[in-house]
C-alpha cells in the first residue's frame, strides 16, 4: 500500500508552528500521528465482517471438510475421507474438474483475446465511439442476469432462433443443448458474450499509451504488426495480468449459466465445478463432501494465481522499469 | 488519398455496425420475442419483427404464479437490493477512509487481508454461511442476503480508496487547523467529495443484487417472498412454461431496471470500471 509519505512531514510541520507550550505538554509519542483507536474504529466495520463472515466460515467448512457432516446430521471426524472418495470414487468429481479446466481454459483467453481485438478496431475510430462501447458494453450489464440465461436457452433450443436462422438459409439445424459436445461451447460463447467489461479496461489501457512511440517507431520504420507486438502488447500486459487472475477466478467460479441453460447436462458434459459442489451441499446436503470441494478449488485457484503472479516479471512490462 | 480515407472509413463503421448488430441480437430477440404471440414465437424465432403487438404477453406475465404477482417478486428485490447497497456503500466509505487517511498500526495488515477477501469466492463461504445462519434461525429471511453488506465490500473500499488518494491531504491539514476530528474531517470533507465514487459503488451493488441468484436460491424458500431472478427461474422451467410470449415479456421487465441506471449512469459506470479496472 502506497501511504502518502508526505504527510508525516506535513503534519509535524503544523504541529511544530504551534506554541511551544503545546508541544511539551503532548508527549512526543502522539505527535507521531498514530491514530490507533480512531483508525480502528473507522475500520471496524470490516475487521468485524472479516472474522463473521470470512475467517470463522472458512475455518468451519476446513473442519467440516474432515467430516462426514450432513446436514441436521451430526458430524463425525473421517480425516482425509472426503479427499480421497473425490479424486478415486467419484468419477462425477473427475469429470466436473474436467468440465471446468476446458471452459475456464478456453473461455477466458478467448474472452480476452476478442476483447482486445475490439478494443483495438474501437480505438481506431474516432466518430460514435460513445455509441459502439454502449452498445459493446450492454450484455455485459445484463449478462449476469437469470433472463440473460434463459434466453439463452431459449436461443440456442432446438426450435430456437440460432436454428431458425440456419434453416431459413438452408443449413442444417443442430440440438445444440442437447449434444454433449456442443453443449458447453453455448456456455463459453455466452462467457465470451460479455466482454464489455475487458474491452473497457483494454480500451482505458490503449489510451494511456503516448501516442510518440509510435511516431517514433514509425520514423524507424516499423510496421503496424512490428508496433503491435512491440509497443502495445507490452504496454497493456500490467492490465492483461489484473484480467487474466478476475477472469481466470471468474470462470471457475462459474454457476447460473450451467444451472440454467443446461442444467449441468448432457451427460454431464457442462457439469461445473460450483455447480457439482451446489448439488452436492444443497440436494444431497453432503455438506462435509462439499466443503473439501470448496478447499481444494481453493487450492486450484491459489495455485493458478500464483503461477500468474509468479511468471508476471517474464513477461509484464511496467513502465516505471525503464 | 482523400477518397482513400474516406471509403476506408466506411468499410470501419460498416464492419462495427454489423459486429455491433450480432452483438446486440440476442437483447434484441429476446424483447421482440417477448410480444409475439406464444404459439408463435418459436415458428418464425429468427425474425426479429413480430407479427402483430401481443403487449398482453406482459398483462399475463405479471400474474405470476400460485397467485403471486410480479408485483411482489419486484417490491421483494427492490427490498433487498436498496438496503443492502445503502448498507455496502455507507459501510465501504467509512471503512475507505479509515485504511486511506488514518494512520494505525496493523493498517496494512489489514489492508492485505481485504485484498484477500476480494479475491475469495463468495462460493468458499457458502456452506459454512448457510450452516451458520441455518442455526441463527435466519432460513428463509431476507438477514443472510442484507446482513454481511453492512460490514463494507472490498471491491468497493478499495474503489472508493482509489478515490480519496486523489484528493490533497491538504484539505484534511486545512480542516485539522480548523478545529475539525477525523470525523469531522471525513462527513465534511471526504464525504461529500466521494460521492462519484459512492455512486459507481452502488450502481455496482444494485446490479449485483438485483442480479444475485445463487443467495436467494438457497436461502429462501416461500415464493412469496421470491425476488425476481428466483421467480423467473421458476416462471421458466422448461418442463412448466406454457406461455413463452409471457416468460419472455418478464425476463424483458426483470432486466428493465439494470437498463434504466444503465443509461442514467453511463458515465459513472465507465469511469468505474476504466479506473478501478474490474467489472
Amino acid at each position: 500500500m502506497e501511504i502518502e509519505k508526505n504527510r508525516q512531514v506535513e503534519t509535524e510541520e503544523v504541529i511544530s508552528n504551534k506554541p511551544a507550550q503545546i508541544r511539551i505538554l503532548r508527549p512526543k509519542k502522539k505527535n507521531k500521528d498514530f491514530q490507533n483507536g480512531v483508525g480502528y474504529l473507522f475500520v471496524s466495520p470490516f475487521i468485524i465482517g472479516f472474522f463473521a463472515f470470512t475467517i470463522f466460515p472458512m475455518l468451519f467448512s476446513l473442519y467440516l471438510s474432515f467430516t462426514d457432516y450432513e446436514m441436521g446430521g451430526t458430524a463425525t471426524w473421517v480425516g482425509l475421507d472426503n479427499y480421497i472418495r473425490m479424486f478415486t470414487n467419484d468419477p462425477l468429481y473427475l469429470d466436473a474438474l474436467n468440465v471446468t479446466f476446458f471452459y475456464a481454459g478456453v473461455a477466458v483467453p478467448f474472452r480476452l483475446v476478442f476483447s482486445l481485438l475490439v478494443a483495438l478496431a474501437l480505438n481506431k475510430v474516432v466518430e460514435m465511439v460513445g455509441f459502439y462501447r454502449t452498445m459493446l458494453y450492454l450484455p455485459s450489464v445484463v449478462g449476469g442476469s437469470i433472463a440473460i440465461s434463459i434466453m439463452w436457452r431459449q436461443l440456442f433450443g432446438n426450435d430456437g432462433a440460432l436454428n431458425s436462422l440456419l434453416a431459413a438459409v438452408g443449413l442444417p439445424t443442430h440440438s445444440w443443448l442437447g449434444d454433449p459436445n456442443t453443449a458447453i461451447w453455448t456456455l463459453i460463447l455466452l462467457y465470451g458474450w460479455q466482454f464489455g467489461s475487458s474491452m473497457l479496461i483494454f480500451l482505458a489501457g490503449l489510451r494511456n499509451i503516448p501516442k510518440m512511440y509510435y511516431e517514433a517507431s514509425s520514423i524507424d520504420g516499423a510496421g503496424r504488426l512490428k508496433q503491435f507486438f512491440s509497443i502495445t502488447l507490452p504496454m497493456l500486459t500490467p492490465v492483461i495480468l489484473f484480467n487474466l487472475i478476475m477472469q481466470v477466478i471468474n470462470g471457475f467460479m462459474a454457476f447460473t449459466p450451467s444451472f440454467v441453460v443446461t442444467n449441468g447436462g448432457p451427460m454431464n458434459s457442462t457439469m461445473l465445478y460450483v455447480l457439482y459442489m451446489y448439488q452436492r451441499a444443497f440436494r444431497y446436503f453432503d455438506m462435509g463432501y462439499a466443503s473439501a470441494m470448496a478447499w481444494v478449488m481453493l487450492v486450484i485457484i491459489a495455485i493458478f494465481t500464483a503461477i500468474i503472479f509468479k511468471s508476471s516479471p517474464h513477461w509484464v512490462h511496467y513502465e516505471s522499469e525503464k | 488519398m482523400r477518397k482513400n480515407k474516406k471509403v476506408k472509413k466506411i468499410i470501419q463503421h460498416t464492419l462495427l455496425m454489423i459486429f455491433t448488430a450480432i452483438m446486440v441480437y440476442p437483447l434484441l430477440w429476446m424483447v421482440s420475442s417477448s410480444l409475439k404471440e406464444s404459439s408463435t414465437v418459436f415458428v418464425d424465432a429468427a425474425s426479429l419483427i413480430p407479427k402483430g403487438w401481443h403487449f398482453e404477453n406482459y398483462v399475463n406475465g405479471w400474474k405470476g404464479f400460485s397467485g403471486i404477482t410480479f408485483a411482489t417478486f419486484f417490491k421483494n428485490s427492490a427490498v433487498i437490493t436498496v438496503i443492502s447497497t445503502v448498507g455496502a456503500v455507507l459501510s465501504s466509505t467509512i471503512i475507505a477512509y479509515g485504511f486511506s487517511r488514518v494512520k494505525f498500526r496493523g493498517r496494512n495488515i489489514w489492508f492485505v487481508c481485504m485484498m484477500l477477501t476480494m479475491m475469495l469466492p463468495f462460493e468458499m463461504v457458502m456452506i459454512p454461511q448457510y450452516i451458520m445462519f441455518n442455526n441463527f434461525g435466519w432460513i428463509n429471511t431476507y438477514l443472510p442476503l442484507i446482513l454481511p453488506t453492512f460490514f463494507g465490500a472490498p471491491f468497493f473500499i478499495f474503489l472508493i480508496m482509489q478515490f480519496i488518494r486523489t484528493i490533497p491531504t491538504e484539505l484534511d491539514e486545512a480542516a485539522k487547523i480548523d478545529g475539525c476530528n477525523n470525523f469531522g474531517i471525513f462527513f465534511r470533507i471526504i464525504m461529500p467529495l466521494v460521492v462519484p465514487a459512492m455512486m459507481t459503488s452502488a450502481i455496482f451493488s444494485f446490479y449485483w443484487r438485483w442480479d444475485d441468484f445463487m443467495g436467494p436460491l438457497i436461502y429462501i424458500s416461500s415464493p412469496e417472498k421470491y425476488p425476481v431472478s428466483l421467480a423467473l427461474k421458476l416462471f421458466s422451467d422448461p418442463n412448466s412454461v406454457t406461455n413463452w410470449g409471457s416468460m419472455f415479456a418478464m425476463s424483458t421487465l426483470s432486466i428493465l431496471p439494470i437498463f434504466v441506471v444503465f443509461f442514467m449512469f453511463q458515465r459513472y459506470i465507465v469511469d468505474g470500471i476504466s479506473t478501478s479496472g474490474l467489472k
